[in-house]
């Protein structure tokens, strides 16, 4: 699971039925099934995150494997050692499963060639978050019954943001029509050859959106100057109730946070009936619970007949 | 829908008339006055616990709740399986604690499908009572496994197949047999 750019409409659809599955366990008194009892997953973070992480641990654990967390700040990364030899280290300790976050685009790719582990792209740069893409999608579904003939805007940072890239490859494949949307700086107009509609008035934008999925300014990977201040930004770009009032009446909005509350959109905005924030955060640990489950039993990806 | 090489055991009306024996023995063993608690083995136990449902109505033995449980997530052979598993999820609308269950299946073979099930039952909850409750039992048991209320014993060879067809899952109900092919025997 290395990119949505990678799998097929088919395979994204049954690792959403799946994940749907998944969801009816976790509303259970006793939330564990033994689908993956003595397997071990590694997760290798070398970028912080608290959220997916603890999605990921909750949904291995949910499924009874064990696991294990690795930090690179506290590893011997620091004194040396190569990301590919520390995988090697990990894999010789019986791992099935690693999930890899790398601020570097490509790096749980390079992995893949040289372990022979399932690997899990939990994030890499601003390349890919294929989870987070797949949890979007559920929640998009869950919300409008259907993901094809609807029209999904992302908002704000394209350029820096791996969960645009994964919601952009997941969502054409599906059928959705796209629209990227934010400050020529963050938004490029060559992103037009990925299939997408690129716009730069939001007022333009939201009177014909069916989903909003309002990104994060990812001020960690800018260099700066990418816009005057970030009171600019959310002059022209937070989703405030205003905003929202020149929606459709059943705009979905999405965020994948953390969010800058008053920034990207207005705590009223974040808190509100067409918030979907919370629910995303529910399906991430379904989707992640289907994603583990289907690489485990290192299967073809097709979903098997009666 | 069917092959040319199986043999048909039973037929529409023979099949239905297992069914309703086994209504008529479920409802027997239950306690006076309360409604089997019928949880379906994903899909066509599913399909024989609604069956059997409506024979309590039909036979005036009273209403059943039916459930079903998927034990996808409980097979002991996920090393094995060469495709991904479609998971059709556990549905069942009835707590498990304290309860009198029938657990319902369309043919027993080695045991291990009723172990899943009863595992995945009991992660519900903690049920008073199983009972087990199939169409078929065809043999060779790999787990000490026996049912309580049977259809039909149907004396097999290991690598044959028996398959259940049940309306409306399916377009007739029958039960059929596919041989195994037969071994080439050293000249």
């Amino acid at each position: 699971m290395l990119g949505l750019e990678d799998l097929s409409r088919e395979e994204i659809l049954a690792v959403l039925d799946t994940a749907e599955s998944f969801a009816e366990v976790s509303r259970r008194d006793r939330k564990k099934v033994p689908a993956l009892l003595g397997r071990i997953v590694f997760n290798l973070f070398f970028e912080n995150s608290t959220r997916t992480r603890t999605s990921f641990s909750l949904a291995a654990k949910r499924l009874s494997a064990d696991v294990q967390d690795f930090s690179a700040s506290v590893s011997s990364i620091s004194k040396g050692e190569t990301f590919i030899d520390t995988a090697k280290n990990i894999e010789a300790m019986g791992c099935d499963v690693m999930v890899v976050r790398h601020p570097t685009p490509g790096a749980p790719h390079l992995l893949s060639q040289h372990v022979s582990s399932s690997i899990i792209n939990a994030g890499d740069g601003a390349h890919e978050h294929p989870t987070q893409g797949l949890l979007d999608l559920m929640t998009i579904r869950q919300a409008k019954g259907k993901i094809e003939g609807l029209t999904v805007a992302l908002l704000g940072d394209i350029s820096h943001s791996r969960v645009a890239r994964s919601n952009i490859w997941g969502l054409l494949k599906l059928g959705a029509k796209v629209i990227l949307c934010g400050p020529p700086t963050l938004v490029p107009r060559s992103m037009e050859r990925l299939g997408c509609e690129v716009a730069y008035r939001l007022e333009d934008v939201l009177p014909r959106c069916d989903v909003i999925n309002v990104l994060r300014i990812q001020f960690e990977r800018q260099q700066g100057g990418l816009f005057p201040s970030v009171g600019e930004y959310s002059q022209f770009y937070m989703m405030t109730q205003d905003r929202v009032r020149l929606a459709k009446p059943d705009l979905l909005i999405l965020a994948p946070g953390p969010i800058n509350r008053g920034v990207e959109l207005t705590p009223e905005v974040a808190d509100g009936k067409h918030s979907a924030i919370l629910d995303q955060v529910t399906n991430g640990l379904a989707v992640r619970m289907a994603v583990l489950y289907l690489l485990s039993g290192k299967m073809d990806a097709r979903p098997a007949g009666e | 829908m069917g092959r040319e090489d199986e043999v048909r055991t039973c037929d529409a009306g023979e099949t239905g008339e297992l069914i309703r024996g086994m209504a008529g023995r479920i409802w027997d063993g239950s306690a006076p006055g309360t409604s089997p608690r019928l949880i379906g083995v994903r899909s066509r136990g599913v399909t024989l616990a609604e069956r059997l449902a409506a024979e309590g109505i039909e036979q005036g033995l009273g209403e059943a709740v039916v459930g079903a449980v998927d034990i996808t997530l409980y097979r002991d052979d996920l090393d094995k399986a060469r495709r991904w598993p479609v998971l059709r999820g556990t549905d069942i609308p009835f707590d498990v604690d304290g309860a009198d269950v029938v657990l319902v299946d369309d043919v027993l073979f080695t045991g291990r499908t009723i172990r899943a099930a009863i595992n995945a039952i009991c992660d519900l909850g903690r049920p008073a009572r199983i009972r087990l409750a199939v169409l078929v039992d065809r043999g060779w048991r790999e787990l000490p496994i026996q049912p309580d209320v049977v259809g039909l014993t149907l004396d097999t060879h290991r690598r044959d197949r028996v398959q259940v067809r049940l309306r409306p899952f399916d377009a007739t109900d029958e039960i059929v047999t596919i041989p195994a092919a037969p071994r080439l025997s050293p000249s």
